[in-house]
C-alpha cells in the first residue's frame, strides 16, 4: 500500500519523537517517561486494539449488506422524530470510546442518514453508552447519571440541529480517512 | 466492550455464511479504513497519554473543589476538553472527586466534556469530517457541557458563584 508522506508528516514526527523519548527515558531510568508509556499509553493503546479492529469491520458489513434506501428511509433527511429517536438508541447500544463512532458516522452518512442524525448519533453515543451508564450508576448514583443524561439529550439534539443545519449549508462532506 | 467484540464476532459468522464474498469484501473495507487510520491514531494517544500523565487526581481536586466556585465549572469543562480518560477509569475518577467536595454539578460538566469534547482527538476527528466542523462541533459541545452543569447546579442547589 501507498503511504501518503506529506499526509502523515505531522503524525510521524510525533510518532519518532515519542519512541526516542521513551527509549533515552528506559536508558537513563527518566521515571516520567517510564510512567507515560506503561500506565497511559499501554492503557490507550490496548483499547484501541480492543475496540476500533471490530468497530470497522462492522462498518465494513454494514456498508456491503445495508441498502442505501433503507437507510435513507428510516434515518434520513425525512425520517422526523421516529428516524431521531432510532438513531439515539442504536447510538446508546454503541460501545468505545467517541473516536471509535466516527467511523460509524461516515457509513451512516454515505448510506443516507441525514446530517442532523449524524450529529445526534455522535452526541448520543457519548452521552449514554448503556454499558458504560451501569458503571455510572455504580459511582455516581441512579439519580445523578438519570439527570444528566435528560438533561443533555435535548441539549444536544438543539447543537445537532445547528450542526446540521452549518453542515449542509456549507455543503460539507465526511471523508472515508 | 467485549460483549461489542463478541456481537461482532457473531455477526461476522452469519454474514460469512449467507454471503462469503461480501463478507470478504466488507471485512477487507473495514480493514483498509483501520489501517489508514494508523498513523493518526497513534500520535492522537501519545498526546494524550503524555497530557494524562500530568493531569493528576491532586490537581484534579485543587481545581475542582468546593470552594472553587464558577472557576471550579470552567476548570472542569477545560480539564474535561483536554484529556480523553476511558470511562472505566473516569468513573471511579468522579465517585473520590465528590468523597473529596466536589459538586455533582461541577463532575456533570466535567464527564459531559470529558465525552463530548476533545481537544487532542480534533485531528482524528478531521480525517472524517474536516476542521471547520470539529471545531464548531467541539466548541458548541463544550458550551452544552457548560449549560448542562448549570442546570444540574439548579436541580442539586449548588451555588455557581
Amino acid at each position: 500500500m501507498k503511504i501518503n508522506r506529506k499526509k502523515y508528516f505531522v503524525d510521524f514526527t510525533i510518532i519518532i519523537a515519542f519512541v526516542i523519548f521513551i527509549a533515552y527515558s528506559f536508558l537513563s531510568g527518566y521515571n516520567p517517561g517510564i510512567s507515560i508509556l506503561k500506565d497511559n499509553f499501554w492503557v490507550f493503546l490496548k483499547e484501541m486494539i480492543l475496540a476500533l479492529p471490530v468497530m470497522f469491520i462492522l462498518v465494513g458489513l454494514f456498508d456491503v449488506w445495508v441498502s442505501k434506501e433503507k437507510v435513507q428511509k428510516y434515518i434520513g433527511k425525512t425520517s422526523g422524530i421516529k428516524g431521531i429517536l432510532l438513531v439515539i438508541l442504536l447510538a446508546f447500544m454503541q460501545a468505545g470510546p467517541m473516536y471509535a463512532a466516527f467511523p460509524v458516522a461516515y457509513i451512516l452518512w454515505k448510506k443516507g442518514t441525514s446530517s442532523t442524525n449524524i450529529f445526534i448519533y455522535l452526541s448520543s453515543a457519548s452521552i449514554a453508552k448503556i454499558p458504560m451508564v451501569t458503571f455510572e450508576i455504580g459511582f455516581l448514583g441512579l439519580k445523578f447519571s438519570l439527570l444528566r443524561i435528560l438533561i443533555s439529550i435535548p441539549v444536544f439534539i438543539a447543537i445537532s440541529f445547528i450542526m446540521g443545519k452549518y453542515f449542509n449549508k456549507n455543503k460539507c462532506k465526511i471523508n472515508d480517512v | 466492550m467485549i460483549s461489542m467484540i463478541i456481537l461482532i464476532s457473531i455477526l461476522t459468522v452469519i454474514s460469512f455464511v449467507l454471503d462469503k464474498k461480501k463478507t470478504l469484501k466488507g471485512i477487507k473495507k473495514g480493514i483498509m479504513m483501520f489501517v489508514k487510520i494508523i498513523p493518526t491514531l497513534l500520535s492522537v494517544i501519545i498526546l494524550v497519554s503524555i497530557v494524562l500523565y500530568f493531569t493528576t487526581n491532586d490537581i484534579l481536586i485543587k481545581y475542582l473543589g468546593n470552594e472553587a466556585g464558577i472557576e471550579a465549572y470552567v476548570f472542569a469543562a477545560i480539564i474535561g476538553a483536554v484529556s480523553i480518560i476511558p470511562g472505566f477509569i473516569s468513573y471511579p475518577l468522579a465517585g473520590i472527586l465528590v468523597n473529596t467536595g466536589v459538586s455533582y454539578s461541577v463532575i456533570s460538566v466535567f464527564i459531559t466534556t470529558l465525552k463530548m469534547v476533545g481537544i487532542l482527538t480534533i485531528p482524528l476527528e478531521a480525517k472524517f469530517f474536516g476542521y471547520k466542523i470539529s471545531l464548531l462541533r467541539n466548541g458548541l459541545a463544550f458550551i452544552g457541557a457548560l449549560i448542562v452543569g448549570a442546570v444540574m447546579a439548579l436541580i442539586f442547589k449548588n451555588s455557581i458563584i
